[in-house]
């Protein structure tokens, strides 16, 4: 617990890292640490959000990131529904800011939100006074994946200052990268993004950020090494010849790995394809955060619903 | 309203590009047209000290939105927030529902503006057909039906063999090209600016390359056809390059750059409001810096608003799906004083015949000057008045401007057309 | 801060302190509590505990466990209070089924924090008995709630609150009022 006495969360919605300071980031991080603590309790569950309604609206299909809130809510006693591309109404013609607001009319308090257009969460939010949490806008933004992300690092390095991490992937199609990016240079971290050129603009330099295109490059040194997932249909666009030529240049193996830090950790959004970007033995090995990865997400959201629940005015 | 014809604008600094004035001088106006003060012996005497009087101000980039999407704009209210703006001639896009492609169009804009128009309605013919770019619209018919230009603006003509037939045929009937330049192919989708900032906002970008192909499409046919083709807001450094070799080889090209993209940089996107959203889309701060120095060395000889017009509904959507375009008649002549001659980049008579002589050249029309015996179309610029702009105060239809809010010094506050104040101390008067 | 006013000094409140601590050991020496925890609520219930503990061992030589626990999770008025949501540390280091635990905390008013730990506590498991101490009463109670072991009672208006300094060996202990401020306060009594 690292709370000073004058620490301050005063947003009503969860849009992108850019946004918050780096105490505010920690202000989250300090909070989902006393959260996991309610995970590892035999009741994991606390009436925080009691009589709070969430709102999960996900235009756009998600598996890992909808669960992890749904448990997120279900564990903070609030009331949930959920609504799907499939089943709203958008498919009939009504325009995102109406649709949301027909959900803010049945006295929904929150609203966790997942769109394919960036910055989609921050206009609405601008138009509602429900609470907004951006689950993923594009390839803009996705916060609560970066917080759990630096929360894993946190908890295990103890400090993001000063350590160098490395993003290896498709990072110009990636929210996650953007997300992780800002948060890590925010906490004073090293950062360092790589791949094909053709996934990886050198317009990340002018923030500071070490842009390179060589695996080994990326990885020497490094504490940290987060593994993007790499889509097919990148190869299809040409953006690389074939996933087997990224998987030997640009995937992390087991003599890749030799040029990180004897006890740097391996991180990965999920879902992993195996042998493509990371290896199974790395994957499974014992420098893998990535389960704990998923464990530290449901406190880092339990953390974000309840800051910003406080914050709703009445 | 002024009743009697006859009066003298006295006391006025007098800045008249067209016979390269500027000075304190009187105005005269006999009816309807310039005319030497001495000539208006007991006619009524209008104190304008301390305002700019310039020639009426011609905007030759206007999306009026009639017919066809008239909820947006019309003709009347086009017009009227133009006189707001201090301009006496706009150039009306042919974008409209049906296109300006046929002489019937024409004609249903030219009786609206006669009918409901408060300022003078120059309208602008396509290129193609239906805008497709498939074929040759009838620009004979259009000429004849009154237009003074072409243009698919909105679109560009991917089909560089019918484009350098359009170019060649035009000549036939002097009708300067005004073109947008966008290699669609290099356009992917984009919904801002390719660079920095839509590296950081994940968002897809509209290449600099789709334009700069284009301007040098042009260039080499307007160098072919040896007639006048004119780049509508010219947006990227490259294009700005190609243009400044161009005419320095004396080709027929000029270029017109809007108060946004001067005035204004991508950063902006990352608010993601829609009202930061046109085509060409806002460009880096090194691009702007580009209009800048353009707009000094007289590589760009026009400024043009292009006053598009969107209901508050069809831009208060996600980012992505929110259609190009703002409107700029109101703000123009506000955010240029502010951007380029309160900063000193322009001088005055510098600033003003981007607004005068550069587009009546491009245009080739008798209008831009305040020579005796010319038209009285006559604008009265405060260059020294402060105001915050407010949406709410727009005489346009729609209120789509990323300049709400922003604080601005100079503002035309009174227009004459043909002698006639329609615009009068801040208020509509005709 | 707004200006305060001092109600006790540093040696009413040592012997206050140590009238609570007497109380327990009394009952514990009848073994009515033996076996016994101090849980400290968040933030002054903890300084209080850790003084407790201090002198209970003083007083009769017994060394009783400590634990902390934060109550914001629990509250009843999230949201309806400007309050900040901060979280401090809940540490219960001891398995608290079958266990005598004592709740600390600073100033007993209304009852609602109280409410709000043994909802807490109860998520921890099941103690034999829960009893609790505080060093100031200033009544205002709104649940049926009421001291075990207890230091002093104080009234102050409604629109006042009690502020109780606990500095130890560092500085002296001092408990003080002053007006509730309309600024944002966090939920240890901290103005932001």
């Amino acid at each position: 617990m690292s709370i000073t006495k004058n620490v301050k969360w005063s947003k009503k919605d969860l849009l992108s890292i850019y946004d918050l300071t780096a105490e505010e980031i920690n202000i989250i991080l300090d909070t989902a640490e006393e959260f996991k603590k309610v995970s590892q309790r035999n009741v994991k569950k606390v009436p925080a959000l009691r009589g709070k309604t969430v709102v999960n609206f996900f235009i756009e299909p998600s598996t890992r990131t909808r669960m992890s809130f749904e448990l997120a809510e279900q564990r903070l006693s609030a009331d949930i529904i959920n609504i799907s591309a499939s089943t709203s109404s958008l498919k009939k013609g009504e325009t995102l800011l109406d649709t949301v607001r027909n959900i803010e009319a049945l006295q929904a308090d929150l609203i966790v939100m997942r769109h394919s257009a960036p910055g989609a969460q921050s206009f609405i939010a601008k138009h509602v006074s429900a609470g907004i949490l951006n689950a993923g806008d594009g390839a803009h933004s996705h916060p609560t994946q970066a917080l759990l992300d630096i929360f894993t690092i946190r908890e295990k390095k103890g400090s993001l200052k000063g350590l160098n991490v490395s993003i290896i992937g498709d990072i110009v199609h990636s929210r996650v990268a953007r997300s992780n990016i800002w948060g890590l240079l925010k906490l004073g971290a090293n950062v360092t993004v790589a791949g094909p050129s053709t996934l990886v603009p050198r317009e990340f330099e002018k923030i500071g950020v070490r842009v390179c295109h060589n695996r080994e490059a990326a990885l020497e040194g490094a504490d940290v090494v987060n593994l993007l997932r790499i889509q097919h249909e990148r190869q299809r666009g040409g953006f690389f010849p074939s996933i087997g030529e990224y998987s030997r240049f640009f995937g992390l193996n087991a003599d890749a790995a030799k040029y990180l830090n004897p006890d740097a950790l391996i991180m990965h959004p999920g879902p992993i394809n195996r042998g493509v970007e990371l290896d199974s033995s790395l994957a499974d090995g014992p420098q893998s955060v990535i389960l704990e990865q998923v464990t530290n997400g449901l406190a880092v959201r339990m953390a974000v619903l309840f800051l910003v629940a406080g914050c709703l005015e009445k | 309203m002024i009743k009697n014809k006859n009066y003298i604008l006295r006391g006025g600094r007098v800045v008249d590009p067209s016979r390269n004035v500027d000075g304190v001088g009187d105005i005269g106006v006999c009816d309807g047209m310039i005319c030497s003060p001495e000539k208006l012996q007991g006619a009524e005497i209008i104190d304008v000290k301390g305002l700019v009087v310039t020639p009426g101000l011609i905007d030759m980039h206007v999306h009026l939105r009639q017919p066809g999407q008239t909820a947006a704009e019309t003709i009347a209210t086009g017009t009227r927030a133009a006189a707001a703006g201090g301009f006496t001639s706009i150039v009306s896009m042919p974008n409209t529902n049906p296109p300006a492609d046929s002489s019937d169009t024409i004609e249903y804009i030219r009786r609206h503006a006669r009918t409901d128009g408060v300022v003078k309605v120059l309208p602008c013919g396509c290129m193609s057909k239906g805008l497709k770019g498939e074929e040759m619209a009838p620009v004979g018919s259009l000429k004849n039906s009154g237009v003074v230009a072409l243009s698919d603006d909105g679109r560009c003509i991917q089909n560089h063999e019918l484009m350098l037939h359009v170019i060649q045929y035009a000549k036939s009937f002097d009708l300067p090209i005004l073109d947008h330049c966008e290699d669609e192919q290099l356009t992917c989708g984009g919904v801002m600016h390719h660079g920095e900032w839509s590296a950081l906002l994940g968002m897809k970008g509209v290449m600099s390359a789709s334009e700069e192909m284009m301007v040098a499409r042009d260039i080499i046919f307007s160098r072919m056809a040896d007639w006048k083709v004119h780049i509508q807001h010219i947006s990227t450094l490259e294009s700005i390059e190609l243009v400044r070799n161009a005419r320095k080889r004396k080709l027929r090209i000029t270029a017109e750059v809007t108060p946004h993209h001067l005035a204004l940089t991508d950063e902006k996107i990352k608010t993601f409001d829609t009202n930061f959203k046109m085509s060409p889309p806002l460009r880096s701060a090194d691009d702007r810096q580009a209009v800048l120095t353009a707009l000094k060395d007289g590589t760009i000889t026009v400024i043009a608003t292009d006053h598009a017009p969107h209901t508050e509904t069809a831009k208060l959507v996600e980012f992505d799906f929110a259609p190009c375009g703002i409107i700029g008649l109101e703000t123009a002549i506000p955010v240029c004083f502010t951007e380029l001659y309160h900063s000193g980049i322009l001088s005055l008579s510098e600033l003003i015949a981007k607004f005068t002589t550069g587009p009546a050249e491009v245009l080739n029309i008798d209008a831009g000057t305040l020579a005796e015996g010319k038209p009285a179309d006559i604008t009265l610029i405060d260059p020294e008045l402060e105001f915050t702009v407010d949406k709410e105060t727009f005489l346009s239809k729609s209120s789509n401007s990323p300049f709400h809010g922003t604080k601005v010094k100079g503002k035309a506050i009174s227009t004459i057309v043909d002698g006639k104040f329609i615009y009068r101390d801040g208020t509509l008067v005709g | 801060m707004t200006e305060k006013q001092l109600l006790k000094s540093d040696s009413d409140v040592k012997t206050a302190i140590a009238k609570v601590a007497a109380t327990i050991v009394n009952d514990f020496k009848q073994g009515i509590i033996d076996n016994f925890v101090l849980v400290g609520i968040q933030v002054h219930g903890v300084s209080l505990a850790k003084r407790l503990i201090i002198e209970i061992e003083q007083q009769c030589g017994h060394q009783a466990p400590l634990g902390t626990l934060d109550i914001t999770m629990y509250r009843d008025d999230i949201g309806i209070r400007r309050m900040l949501p901060i979280i401090r540390e809940t540490e219960i280091p001891f398995d608290i089924n079958d266990c005598n635990v004592i709740l600390v905390d600073d100033v007993l008013s209304s009852g609602r924090t109280i409410r709000a730990a043994l909802d807490a506590l109860n998520d921890y498991g099941r103690p034999l008995k829960i009893k609790l101490a505080a060093l100031v009463d200033r009544g205002n109670r709104e649940y049926p709630i009421t001291a075990d072991y207890c230091g002093m009672e104080l009234r102050v208006e409604n629109d006042e609150k009690i502020i109780v300094e606990l500095n130890g060996d560092e500085a002296e202990d001092s408990i003080c009022k002053a007006a509730w401020s309309n600024r944002l306060i966090a939920n240890d009594g901290t103005l932001i």
